[in-house]
């Protein structure tokens, strides 16, 4: 019937129309849509949509062009529901190139919807924009600006620049908006091409509609962004900018650009983030728009969003141009208002903001302490998470007492999303800050007693390696600790924490000997009881029992009355399905029967570990002593093994499954790299009377160094140093580095913090262990590195006076 | 993955979740544009009205690094999906004027205009915002450009016109009229009933 390429007789003409109108005509796309609102099922919806689409295949297949728009609209309702429609796809094409506007309308849209530059098919599209950009009605033009704008591949947008650009000096300011942000399209994907559209850029601030005014600044900042050159060359705009801010705030009621009484804050905003750009960095330019931000930030309406939100940017502007500090604080102070205003928003805005300029503004934040506080009690999640950090962030040597205050209470009362980011905020903190022992352990405890479940797993060991550092806390600690698991085990860290510091200090606990609160009465066998509970409950992870079974052994060698019954407990695990347990009970049990003559050796109590500090969530402490390599001759600390390790080391060494005779090595725990003959001066220190001496002393800060000799090795010398500042601000990010001649060694270890807190209120302390075979004169050269009133600081200095004691 | 700064994605759906809406400015595959819905409606469906109407973008459509802007309107929500190259504030304003667009295009604007009338809303968003990135806000311009446009679509008869005519051109063939046999030449054509098209 249809004969293809051959010319149809009449009678098949007719014949032909006669079937095309006895076949139903396509529904429209409203009947489609109310056809489908009333499928009851998801499936009843499929197999509606399934049949119209054949439907609407068979109807493309017919050629028809009457009905493809009506088609094509429907298909791109389907889309939208979820189903398929990538047959439609060479159909939009033909709509596009179509001489009606209807159909092109459709068509483009479609092809936005359905296609990208991965189909080869959207290239057959280039000519029929270039063709559409140069038609004679502006909305055809339109249409082919934002679907090149859209979706443009980069051939294409190399094709058709020369329009784009030929567009962008028109007078019609309909188009010429929209070949701005076509251009902004052009340049992303063929950067070559920035330079042809700079010409056009000359006069388009000139402009008197928003629209292309708006859409102007969005391609100058695309261009400044993308190129320092180009951002040299619009410097010279900020006075015309200025103008037209100025313009904006001083032109008193404006109705078509007018939202809730500002003008066009949508261009304003805009201008600010251009002015922002092109201010940073340069004097020049940030001169130029003080007076302009100052103005915008005293006269600026804040009882609606709007103005809001013209006012937040100028606050970010004033933050990142070079303006002079009045302003600077008068844009904090903004944001501390801001802190206070009724609308969340507004709240959560401006926190994000503190956060961002916490850094470099410390000071003036930190005035809004007690508000940023008082976020932490905002119903507002989204809020409460921005104050936490602000909060963490603002923490410093001064304040640590009362905002651990605030911070345990929000610990305590907040959602559980919240609950492990605190509580290692809150370990980070009081290790940086902790003003006394005692507080720091009494905070720990305080954290684990009740955030105990979502402290993380990297919490255990570093707390086990503080309290272990805190030698004359031990009868304190584990009694705490014993007080609150008796009553509740079920807190995975607390008991591995508290089971791992009996198992230590088992003897001080009965022996009630606690110096800093009332001893209490403890025996043996309560002690075992406790063990024992946690052993058998079912709340006990597989790891938790492994910290109580070890702790249980080591009791052992601490406890006199109840050795039978702890052999008792190791050999039941013996058969413990768990196969971690039972390894560990094998071996100790071998350790009761076989090696028994060992036993008190091995399970010695632990030595003070050296630091290692930790990275906590909120990314505060950088690892000291693994700095970048410098052309200095300094040997970075041994990245130690982890305290979980250490606190294992009893456990390698009773090896794999067969106990051969272990060498009973120094419970010392070996750093694992670094220069092995170093090592093992513990219990070989002689603490002789080597006069200290002040190595630096320069801008408040005072390094001080004192020396030890080992006994046991003549050639080593070992230097602790002190680093105090005596100004009124802390010192940041503080780094020691050092350098001694080629016939010695060096070994770094980590430091106890980085921060050197203001008005000499403490010290950054770090062990410097220097070997000297050929006894010469100790010298060194030391550079240091920090963080002072805002800005880096750096120097370099000899130590040349070292006493002969430290090295003869 | 680097992507280009501007909005990434509008997105209107209903209490339920049924898109109303769907435009991505950026690239996505067809089925993680769906998961992409449908993740959002449940990140915005758990947020209580005295909340901020800011949160982090789901994991589909980049995480943190990406927010959802958001307003809650009757039984429609209207999302935004940014990256930091607009100001949170700013697009809060920006869904107002959009909305209120829709208000003036529509009179009085409800779901259903929307349902029945999704090709108009995307040719108006198109006039708001283009290629992710905002066109122009002045309601009236937009209004005006709209109705310029429409009436230009009418005067070609629209979408449903055409066919409308090729109809009714058959119902005013005065069928009775027919020849029930057309002679040609030696041509011989039968011509069928068509009283039931009628």
């Amino acid at each position: 019937m249809y004969l293809a390429g051959e010319a149809w007789s009449p009678n098949q003409w007719i014949t032909r129309q006669f079937l095309v109108l006895r076949m139903p005509a396509p529904i429209r796309l409203r009947e489609l849509i109310r056809t489908i609102r009333t499928a009851r099922t998801q499936a009843e919806e499929r197999e509606m949509i399934q049949k119209e689409c054949a439907a609407i295949r068979s109807s493309f297949r017919e050629e028809d062009n009457t009905y493809r728009c009506r088609n094509v609209a429907k298909l791109l309702y389907m889309h939208m529901l979820g189903y398929p429609a990538h047959f439609g796809q060479l159909e939009c094409l033909k709509l596009i190139a179509s001489q009606k506007f209807t159909d092109k309308r459709i068509g483009y849209l479609g092809a936005m919807l359905l296609l990208d530059e991965r189909q080869d098919v959207h290239l057959l599209m280039t000519n029929c924009i270039k063709n559409d950009l140069n038609h004679s009605t502006q909305y055809v033009q339109g249409l082919a600006l934002c679907t090149l704008g859209c979706m443009g591949s980069s051939e294409m947008c190399r094709d058709l620049a020369g329009e784009v650009e030929k567009l962008l000096k028109t007078s019609n300011s309909y188009l010429r908006k929209k070949a701005a942000l076509c251009a902004v399209h052009v340049i992303r994907k063929v950067p070559e091409l920035m330079e042809m559209f700079l010409p056009a850029t000359k006069n388009l601030l000139n402009e008197k509609n928003h629209g292309v005014l708006h859409t102007s600044v969005v391609l100058l900042t695309e261009m400044c962004e993308r190129s320092p050159d180009m951002l040299a060359h619009f410097r010279k705009l900020v006075p015309q900018l200025v103008r037209i801010l100025k313009n904006l705030i001083m032109s008193g009621y404006s109705p078509e650009h007018d939202v809730s009484g500002i003008s066009d804050p949508f261009l304003q905003v805009r201008i600010l983030r251009l002015l922002r750009i092109l201010g940073r960095n340069d004097d020049d330019s940030s001169e130029a728009m003080n007076d302009i931000l100052a103005q915008v930030a005293t006269n600026t309406e804040t009882s609606k969003n709007v103005g809001n939100a013209i006012l937040y940017e100028t606050v970010l502007t004033i933050m990142d141009i070079k303006s002079e500090s009045g302003l600077r604080v008068l844009a904090i102070n903004i944001l501390g208002r801001f802190l206070l205003n009724n609308d969340k928003n507004i709240r959560y805005v401006a926190l994000t903001s503190l956060l961002k300029t916490v850094q470099t503004d410390h000071n003036a934040v930190q005035r809004h302490r007690s508000t940023i506080v008082d976020c932490l009690k905002d119903l507002d999640v989204s809020i409460k998470r921005r104050a936490m950090e602000l909060s963490f962030a603002l923490v410093n040597g001064n304040n640590i007492r009362g905002m651990m205050k605030e911070l345990l209470y929000f610990l305590d009362s907040c959602e559980p999303e919240f609950k492990a980011d605190c509580a290692s905020g809150i370990f980070l903190a009081a290790e940086k800050y902790a003003p006394s022992k005692r507080w720091h352990i009494d905070t720990i405890m305080r954290v684990l007693t009740t955030a105990g479940s979502y402290v993380r797993d990297d919490a255990v060991p570093n707390l086990i390696q503080l309290i272990t550092n805190s030698v004359e806390m031990h009868a304190y600690t584990v009694q705490r600790l014993y007080k609150a698991i008796l009553g509740d085990y079920s807190q995975q860290p607390l008991v591995q924490v508290a089971a791992w510091c009996i198992g230590e200090y088992g003897d001080l606990l009965v022996s009630g000997q606690c110096e800093e609160e009332e001893p209490i009465q403890v025996t043996e066998d309560e002690v075992l009881d406790i063990l024992e509970s946690v052993l058998i409950s079912n709340m006990s992870t597989s790891v938790t029992r492994g910290y109580a079974l070890t702790a249980i052994m080591k009791l052992s060698t601490r406890f006199t009355c109840t050795v039978n019954r702890i052999k008792k407990v190791v050999s039941i695990y013996g058969s413990s399905i768990d196969v971690e347990l039972q390894q560990r009970a094998v071996e100790y049990n071998a350790l009761f029967k076989k090696y028994d003559h060992m036993r008190s050796a091995l399970l010695e109590r632990m030595p003070v570990m050296e630091k290692v500090t930790t990275n906590g969530p909120t990314e505060i402490v950088q690892t000291n002593g693994e700095t970048d390599p410098t052309p200095l001759e300094t040997k970075p600390p041994p990245s130690g093994p982890q305290p979980t390790s250490q606190a294992n080391d009893l456990l390698d060494l009773l090896g794999g499954n067969d106990i051969t005779p272990v060498i009973p090595t120094a419970p010392t725990s070996k750093p694992a790299s670094a220069g092995g003959e170093l090592l093992d001066l513990l219990g070989d220190i002689n603490l002789t009377g080597i006069p200290s001496i002040t190595a630096y002393s320069k801008n408040g800060l005072k390094i001080e160094f004192t020396f030890e000799r080992s006994n046991t090795n003549p050639s080593v010398t070992v230097i602790t140093i002190q680093a105090s500042n005596s100004t009124e601000l802390d010192m940041t990010d503080f780094v020691f580095q050092a350098a001694v001649p080629k016939t010695f060694q060096l070994q770094l270890l980590s430091p106890s913090s980085s921060i050197v807190p203001a008005f000499n209120t403490g010290t950054i302390t770090q062990v410097i262990k220097v070997l000297n075979p050929q006894k010469q004169q100790l010298r060194m050269r030391i550079k240091l590195t920090y963080n002072h009133k805002g800005s880096a600081m750096q120097d370099l200095a000899e130590v040349n006076n070292f006493p002969p004691q430290s090295w003869q | 993955a680097w992507r280009a700064k501007k909005i990434q994605a509008i997105l209107v759906f209903n209490n339920h979740g049924k898109p109303r809406l769907v435009r991505f400015y950026q690239r996505f595959p067809e089925e993680i544009q769906q998961q992409i819905v449908r993740e959002t409606f449940h990140l915005v469906l758990k947020r209580d009205d005295n909340i901020c109407n800011f949160l982090e973008g789901g994991s589909l459509i980049g995480g943190s690094d990406y927010k959802l802007i958001y307003r809650h309107y009757a039984t429609l929500y209207f999302v935004f999906c940014v990256d930091s190259s607009e100001s949170e504030l700013g697009i809060l304003d920006l869904i107002q004027v959009f909305v209120e667009t829709l208000d003036k295009c529509f009179e009085n604007v409800c779901e259903l205009d929307l349902i029945f009338h999704m090709d108009k809303v995307h040719y108006i968003l198109q006039e708001v915002v283009m290629g992710g990135m905002v066109l122009e806000t002045n309601m009236n311009e937009i209004v005006a450009q709209i109705e310029a446009q429409n009436r230009l679509e009418k005067s070609e008869g629209g979408l449903s016109a055409a066919p409308a005519r090729a109809v009714s051109a058959v119902k005013n063939i005065n069928l009775p009229e027919m020849p029930r046999n057309i002679n040609i030449g030696d041509l011989n054509i039968k011509v069928p009933n068509l009283s039931q098209f009628v």
